[in-house]
């Protein structure tokens, strides 16, 4: 076993004229929680595109040697199935029934959607079809999930309850994870380390880590501390190395009063 | 007064009966040309009694079943293969388009003259009237799938007979029983026109019939039972929209 599931080795890449990527290398390490974070349209969801063997690249080498599912970006949920049949189909590779059924009982369980079982996606919240989706994925026995901006359309406050969910789901199944946002708080929350890509053809231009055990509360300094590095990296705050110590020596001021 | 939202058809219907009464009972028209509603139910029995309204009512049903059936089976076919290969969808679109904006009744005459009178010819006008919108829906519908389930499939590990069975069909299902109940009520009014010139018997020849004896009560009487039969044509394919694994196609 290898101890790199997931490399991208001197990859170029472009459509027509477009060149998405040059030269681009990248190894995920196992068990790892990897975030690509960037401005939009750089080739995020082409790098996983590139990783689940979607696309090929012009030049260069992408090596994936486990087993890999993905969420999307859209509603992905077959409308037709319910939520037992959608989930089941992460289990379609066991031959028996028992397991089957044993396996995704305790799926139900997990995401919390036990009285759920026989309704459709139509008849769910968003965050709730969000959990079937990443329950899918996780089901059975892959290696790697790739998350294409899985939360981006829920509203705010479900988003932070879907990175908690997430955070518990891999502690009970873990994975090696590649989450492409556009979501820099949520990058900070869950990743163990957060790559930033810059613009077309992108290239790695910062990369993060943030030791810390998951669930993290999103307002832990050290979230805090790496949201405003990776903005800073993006240009969009000053990167004094003073600005979050000030904040703090602001706040304790303000009880001080 | 306030009435029940259930008993508000009920409630025009029987006013339109009333109106209809009173311009009989008043006579702005002869009896001969505005039937009024007991000549009509007089007429109804008549026909009832002589089995003619039965043989014309399982003429045109048969005629319909048989028309649309095999444009339904032979238009989906056709249209599932076309939204799946854009070069021949190009190809036969424009034709495909023509067909559907032309009138089956304008087939009349070659009706005639390939099938003579009879079932043949009022079952190919009716496969001529549904085929081509089956056709056309049928490529909407395949075109509408998101591709993102194609991707899905992919990834769980579909065979390509899976990817139909699985994917495809069951994708398309809500649009395609939409376009089911529209055809299904376009045959319906091109059996009774085709049978007015093309039959010997059925329901749109009663109404001919009927015309040419000046029998205006048995007329009335046969739009009245086409009108129900199509009102109930439309309720049986409704029942379709009720399967659990299509109603997230009218849900949402």
């Amino acid at each position: 076993m290898n101890d790199k599931p997931l490399v991208v080795e001197d990859v170029s890449l472009s459509f027509g004229s477009i060149s998405v990527f040059q030269h681009l290398s990248l190894a995920i390490e196992r068990g790892e929680f990897v975030a690509v974070v960037g401005p939009s349209g750089c080739g995020k969801t082409t790098l996983l595109n590139l990783f689940s063997q979607f696309l090929k690249p012009n030049a260069g080498r992408v090596v994936c040697s486990e087993r890999l599912r993905m969420v999307y970006q859209t509603d992905s949920l077959f409308p037709w199935q319910t939520v037992s049949e959608n989930i089941a189909l992460g289990l379609r590779h066991l031959k028996e029934q028992a397991q089957r059924e044993r396996q995704l009982n305790e799926m139900l369980r997990l995401i919390k959607l036990e009285s759920f079982a026989n309704h459709y996606p139509h008849q769910l919240s968003g965050g709730m079809r969000q959990r079937v989706e990443l329950a899918r994925a996780l089901i059975g026995d892959s290696d790697i999930l790739l998350l294409d901006e899985p939360f981006s359309s829920l509203d705010y406050l479900t988003r932070i309850r879907m990175r908690n969910e997430l955070a518990r789901m891999l502690v009970q199944l873990p994975r090696t994870v590649v989450l492409v946002t556009h979501d820099i708080e949520e990058a900070a929350q869950l990743a163990d380390r957060i790559i930033v890509l810059s613009d077309r053809p992108a290239k790695i231009c910062a990369e993060f880590e943030v030791d810390l055990p998951r669930p993290r509360e999103l307002t832990h300094p050290a979230v805090v501390t790496t949201v405003h590095k990776i903005l800073a990296e993006l240009g969009f705050e000053h990167d004094t190395k003073h600005a979050i110590s000030d904040f703090r020596s602001q706040i304790s001021n303000v009880t001080q009063i | 007064m306030r009435f029940k939202e259930s008993t508000l058809p009920i409630v025009v219907l029987l006013v339109a009966i009333v109106i209809w009464i009173a311009i009989s009972a008043l006579k702005f028209f002869p009896e001969s040309v505005f039937p009024s509603p007991m000549a009509v139910i007089h007429g109804f029995f008549e026909e009832l009694r002589s089995g003619r309204m039965v043989d014309d009512i399982v003429a045109s049903l048969f005629r319909v079943t048989t028309g649309f059936g095999l444009a339904v089976f032979t238009g989906i076919p056709v249209g599932l293969w076309l939204g799946n290969h854009a070069r021949a969808r190009s190809a036969f679109l424009p034709l495909i388009n023509f067909f559907r904006s032309l009138s089956p009744l304008a087939w009349i005459p070659f009706a005639i003259l390939w099938f003579g009178i009879g079932d043949l010819p009022t079952v190919f006008l009716i496969f001529m009237a549904s085929f081509f919108p089956l056709v056309l829906a049928t490529i909407a519908a395949v075109a509408n799938i998101p591709s993102v389930y194609f991707r899905v499939a992919r990834d769980y590990g579909f065979s390509s007979t899976e990817i139909l069975t699985n994917v495809t069909l069951p994708a398309i299902a809500p649009q395609v029983i939409t376009a089911l109940r529209v055809t299904a009520g376009l045959a319906w009014l091109v059996v009774v026109a085709a049978e007015m010139i093309a039959g010997r018997a059925g329901l749109g020849f009663a109404i001919w019939d009927a015309r040419n004896g000046l029998r205006m009560d048995l007329l009335v009487c046969g739009m009245i039972v086409i009108g129900v039969i199509g009102i109930l044509l439309d309720r049986i394919l409704f029942q379709l929209t009720k399967i659990p694994s299509v109603r997230w196609g009218y849900e949402r």
